[in-house]
């Protein structure tokens, strides 16, 4: 494999003189949550990075992830690709299909073997699952991620489904859902949950990697401390109105209209931990609680079971939602018997690496 | 159709101040201090506005406070920066933006010149050489 250029050298190449060199250290500290007075310590290790080899799997997800890394705008997308990472494998960016796109996967994660960075978005079927809920290429998620964790340096899990299962894994969790966490044990997993996550997280985290060479300080969640290191609560510019009691008691009412604080509508903000209040979302514009809407705390586990969006923290779960809770525990158990049932079928799948056949996809459990 | 009316509407004065959140004064601080810092060691502070936890309105207020004074200046590197000496000599803006002209970064400098105006030793150095290539072959045949 040829030496990859250092990023310094890339730059230069592409005609970028010092200062711009500094100013894109400028923001690249301004992106990684870290003070301006780091700005030439960033400057001399990117000087001296080499483009880190990166392979995306996505596997249950919406793709929203992807968007969202597409809407970072410093660096862009194409500076990432291009300059920041290699990035060797991503079935919906990639210009490469099929039985190619796979080729490539696979070609990378040869000739980087121990070194690549791997990124997961969505969340896959667990080993008791039915493997034909989600495959590429006829490899089941589960395969497919033992096979690329086998040889990768770290895996970062982006968005809430691939840190804590997310919206699939939501009750009853009809395809066993999983995180990445929950099946990767043996290498370390930095986990950039949201729902999606802010796309300067992303990137964030990928330029800490790269400025720094080692894996970023992480919470309890595996969360990196430099974006989820604060509550929303904290760094909220309504906090103030929280502090004195004035909080807005529907969408439009006086409060709503003075900005006073949403949480009676349901805001999550005080139990959730993400980079929103200060970076912003769509290039710095604005962010939900700027836009009069509650948070709704997509980077935490189990949000989308945790209660209304619109119930205050502290209130109760109503009657229905213990119904449902109830419904859902049932739908667990049969599945349970179902799942144990299709367990050794795919064990040996994953064995032999047999495609998925025909009939598995059109089980019912 | 009838929740729909229940919804009042209160039309906006459009000339009203816009709202502010206070988050403008604390940073006068922060600038007080840095500049007594310059004045005695010489030593320049940057304070990174991106991270601070703005309202609607406080950037706008905290710009007008801090007004404009005798220098402005642009870069082209990888999209415009734009910078300007405040009403206090010594406190600059530094308003870096990308080839889309969205913002990358936003920075109060507070020293005599901002760090990114200087030409860089790694600059002068290639136009060192491109100057004795120049030089050698004034009208660029080679
Ligand atoms: S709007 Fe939400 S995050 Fe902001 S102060 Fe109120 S409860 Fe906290």
């Amino acid at each position: 494999m040829a030496a990859r250029k250092t990023l310094g050298e890339s730059l230069r190449e592409h005609g970028v003189s010092r200062r711009g060199f500094l100013k894109f250290c400028a923001a690249t500290a301004s992106m990684m949550a870290l003070p301006p007075s780091m700005g030439p310590v960033i400057a001399a290790a990117l000087e001296k990075a080499r483009r880190p080899s990166v392979i995306w799997l996505s596997f249950q997800e919406c793709t929203g992830c992807t968007e969202s890394l597409t809407r970072s705008h410093s660096p862009t997308v194409e500076d990432l690709i291009f300059d920041v990472i290699s990035l060797d494998y991503h079935h919906t960016l990639q210009a490469a299909a099929g039985h190619q796109a796979e080729a490539a996967r696979e070609q990378a994660m040869k000739d980087n073997h121990g070194e690549y960075l791997l990124i997961v978005d969505g969340s896959l079927p667990g080993p008791n699952s039915n493997p034909g809920f989600s495959t590429i290429a006829g490899i089941s998620n589960y395969a497919m991620l033992q096979e690329a964790v086998a040889g990768a340096k770290a895996v970062v899990a982006v968005g809430t489904c691939s840190a804590f299962g997310g919206l699939p894994a939501a009750a009853p969790n009809p395809t066993g859902a999983v995180s990445v966490m929950d099946i990767v044990k043996d290498k370390p997993v930095i986990n950039v949950p949201g729902c999606p996550p802010v796309p300067m997280v992303i990137t964030g985290v990928l330029a800490q990697y790269l400025v720094f060479g080692k894996l970023p300080d992480l919470d309890e969640y595996h969360r990196p401390l430099a974006f989820f290191g604060q509550s929303i609560h904290d760094r909220c510019y309504r906090r103030p109105f929280y502090d004195k009691g004035l909080f807005a008691e529907s969408f439009d009412d006086e409060g709503a209209r003075k900005g006073w604080c949403l949480y009676r509508l349901g805001c999550k903000g005080p139990s959730t931990y993400n980079a929103c209040a200060t970076m912003r979302w769509n290039s710095g514009t604005s962010w939900p609680v700027e836009s009069g809407h509650p948070c709704l705390g997509c980077s935490e586990p189990k949000f989308w079971d945790a209660g209304g969006f619109y119930e205050p923290l502290s209130a109760p779960l109503g009657t229905p939602g213990n119904t449902l809770l109830a419904a859902g525990a049932a739908g667990v158990v049969i599945g349970g018997v179902a799942a144990t049932l299709a367990k050794h079928r795919a064990a040996t799948a994953v064995a032999e690496r047999q495609p998925v056949t025909v009939e598995e996809l059109e089980q019912k459990l | 159709m009838s929740r729909l009316k229940e919804i009042g509407v209160k039309v906006e004065d459009g000339e009203a101040a816009p709202a502010e959140w206070g988050n403008a004064l604390p940073i006068l601080h922060e600038v007080g201090h840095g500049l007594r810092q310059l004045r005695e060691t010489g030593e320049p502070t940057v304070i990174d506005l991106h991270a601070l936890p703005f309202g609607p309105g406080d950037e706008g207020r905290l710009f007008d406070l801090l007004g404009r004074g005798e220098v402005e200046a642009q870069i082209q590197a990888l999209g415009p920066t734009r910078i300007w000496e405040t009403g206090f000599p010594g406190v600059w803006l530094v308003d870096h933006r990308n080839t889309e002209d969205e913002r990358l970064a936003l920075h109060i400098e507070i020293s005599s010149v901002p760090e990114i105006l200087r030409s860089q030793r790694e600059d002068i150095d290639d136009a060192i050489v491109r100057l004795e290539a120049c030089i050698a072959d004034p009208a660029g045949t080679s």
